[in-house]
């Protein structure tokens, strides 16, 4: 039996429409103009994954809410739960672009990190 | 003291091209926010710097590293919380008046780099009718209430327009708790790239109505709701086709212009394709000695092409002596930039962005000289959401006759 799916790439700016096709055999993949278009669509028939962006409050008033995303990507079906948990992160320091927010977000294996630096903000 | 350059705008382009002058050059940025950084402060989405560090950043990231190397650099000044009242050009060189804090300041710059960004398309641009309640808003407003000030402004919103900023905050209010009710769009194509409409709309489930329309606004102090209506192929709504949807706020992102007022005050002459200057391949206007860089130029899909080209007028300040601008004819793109080439400074390459005037399976560009083909090349899938970049060796000559033409290509290979 073959299962069809059809899908937007969403790997780079180009977004590529792309086929697959699920059989026995494995999953074909067409209308990737490159090869990570095809690790792409088998992930995403897989299990698919996204990466989370999004904002934490801080104690600053200059900035009261901080940049923030995950360091790679989780499951797709987990970035309602990290936005969630995001409401209730707040920051107490300056951070620096990269630092981690937080460890580990909602289990994931991946880190929540700050993505602006706050020390060129606050205090100047 | 006479800078080599004087920069407006600290965003993106403003930084990169500051970045590209010679060290040996002095250079001041003006910026009228309290940081630099410009509109990437508030895009806190990742996607930026793929093409430039091969790396998924956000946007405040991705302006951290000019940021860094701006302030890093002893031939730049910046001046921020600085406003730009006006340019006069004086014989050789520009006097930039400002003002500030500090009062009103003036300074002097051999040249001038225009990189003061574009404007968001507003409500009353598109014609709705009814009332202009609170939680009538763009999508660039929206993004920097919830990005930069931590408020949410809406619970249950209707967005008009599909543009990549609406669809950016499609999502970004989704996940922030709000209820995106659905993106409107009169066009028959959604206007933002496709890959914003997998992950910020289909993730979540968000639909897009196609060739639809809001109507009307209602509400007196705060949105309650509004119309939408079918549109017809000019885009006029049909009646009896009206639909009430509640909501309580209404964001807009129907489009993007390039801003700019100082240019015209500089007598630099605008194409109505791009809405920026006519420039050369060097972002030299058709006045000499200005040049226009980032979405001021014309608007970018892409930031890491925003610094590209930001930093190729850096690179000439001060470098070219003689000039020999010829205007290329261009037919069949929404637009083509540079529009113009410098004959007497042609590299082996000639780096060119157009976007094609309808989606078109497979479509051939053509370059003639005089009448020659110089250059042909096969496209397939173009749409006018997503622009080209195309590299070109172009062996262009002072008073060359030189032709751009796109056209749909019916032979099939591609």
């Amino acid at each position: 039996m073959t299962e069809t799916f059809e899908m937007i790439c969403i790997v780079c700016p180009r977004g590529c429409r792309l086929k697959a096709e699920r059989t026995a055999d494995g999953i074909a993949v067409t209308g990737n103009k490159c090869p990570r278009g095809a690790k792409f669509a088998e992930e995403e028939i897989v299990a698919p994954k996204r990466s989370f962006t999004g904002t934490v409050r801080s104690v600053f008033p200059e900035m009261p809410v901080v940049p923030v995303r995950t360091a790679g990507e989780v499951p797709k079906d987990k970035v309602k739960e990290v936005a969630l948990l995001t409401r209730d992160v707040l920051l107490t320091r300056a951070y620096g672009v990269g630092e981690v927010a937080v460890d580990n977000v909602c289990g994931t294996g991946v880190d929540l990190i700050v993505t602006a630096d706050m020390r060129k903000v606050i205090g100047s | 003291m006479r800078y080599a350059a004087i920069v407006i705008g600290g965003g993106p382009a403003g930084m990169a091209a500051a970045c590209a002058v010679k060290e040996s050059e002095k250079v001041l940025i003006i910026e009228r926010e309290a940081r630099l950084g410009g509109i990437l402060k508030q895009c806190v989405h990742d996607g930026f710097g793929v093409i430039r560090f091969g790396e998924k950043l956000s946007g405040p990231e991705y302006a951290d590293r000019f940021i860094d190397e701006v302030y890093s650099r002893k031939n730049i000044d910046v001046r921020t919380l600085t406003f730009v009242t006006d340019i006069e050009k004086r014989n050789g060189y520009f006097v930039v008046t400002t003002t500030s804090g500090k009062g009103i300041v003036s300074y002097e710059g051999e040249n001038l780099i225009l990189a003061n960004g574009c404007r968001e398309r507003t409500a009353r641009q598109v014609n709705i009718h009814g009332t202009r309640p609170a939680g009538l808003m763009t999508a660039g407003t929206a993004q920097n209430l919830v990005n930069l000030m931590g408020i949410m402004p809406a619970k249950r919103c209707v967005i008009l327009g599909s543009g990549d900023i609406g669809l950016i905050m499609a999502r970004r209010l989704t996940l922030e708790g709000a209820e995106v009710v659905g993106v409107y769009e009169a066009k028959a194509t959604p206007s933002g790239l496709q890959r914003n409409l997998q992950q910020c709309l289909y993730d979540f489930g968000i639909p897009v109505s196609l060739k639809k329309t809001v109507t009307l606004v209602h509400g007196r102090d705060r949105v309650e709701g509004v119309t939408v209506s079918d549109v017809d192929d000019d885009m006029r709504p049909i009646s009896g086709t009206e639909e009430y949807i509640p909501c309580d706020a209404l964001i807009v992102s129907v489009g993007l212009i390039p801003e700019n007022e100082l240019a015209e005050n500089l007598g630099v002459p605008i194409d109505p394709r791009t809405k920026g200057p006519v420039v050369d391949q060097y972002m030299m206007t058709a006045v000499d000695g200005v040049y226009s860089v980032g979405n001021a130029l014309h608007v970018h899909d892409l930031v890491d092409y925003v610094s590209e080209v930001a930093e190729t007028a850096g690179k000439d300040v001060g470098r070219r002596k003689s000039r020999a601008s010829i205007e290329v004819t261009q037919k069949g793109f929404a637009y083509l930039v540079p529009q113009r080439i410098d004959a007497a400074n042609v590299e082996k390459e000639t780096t060119f962005y157009f976007r094609a005037s309808h989606d078109t399976e497979r479509a051939k560009l053509t370059v003639t000289i005089n009448g020659k083909t110089a250059v042909t090349k096969k496209y397939s899938m173009l749409k006018p959401p997503e622009a080209v970049r195309v590299k070109l060796a172009l062996p262009v000559k002072a008073g060359d006759d030189v032709k751009f033409v796109l056209e749909d290509d019916d032979d099939g290979n591609v």
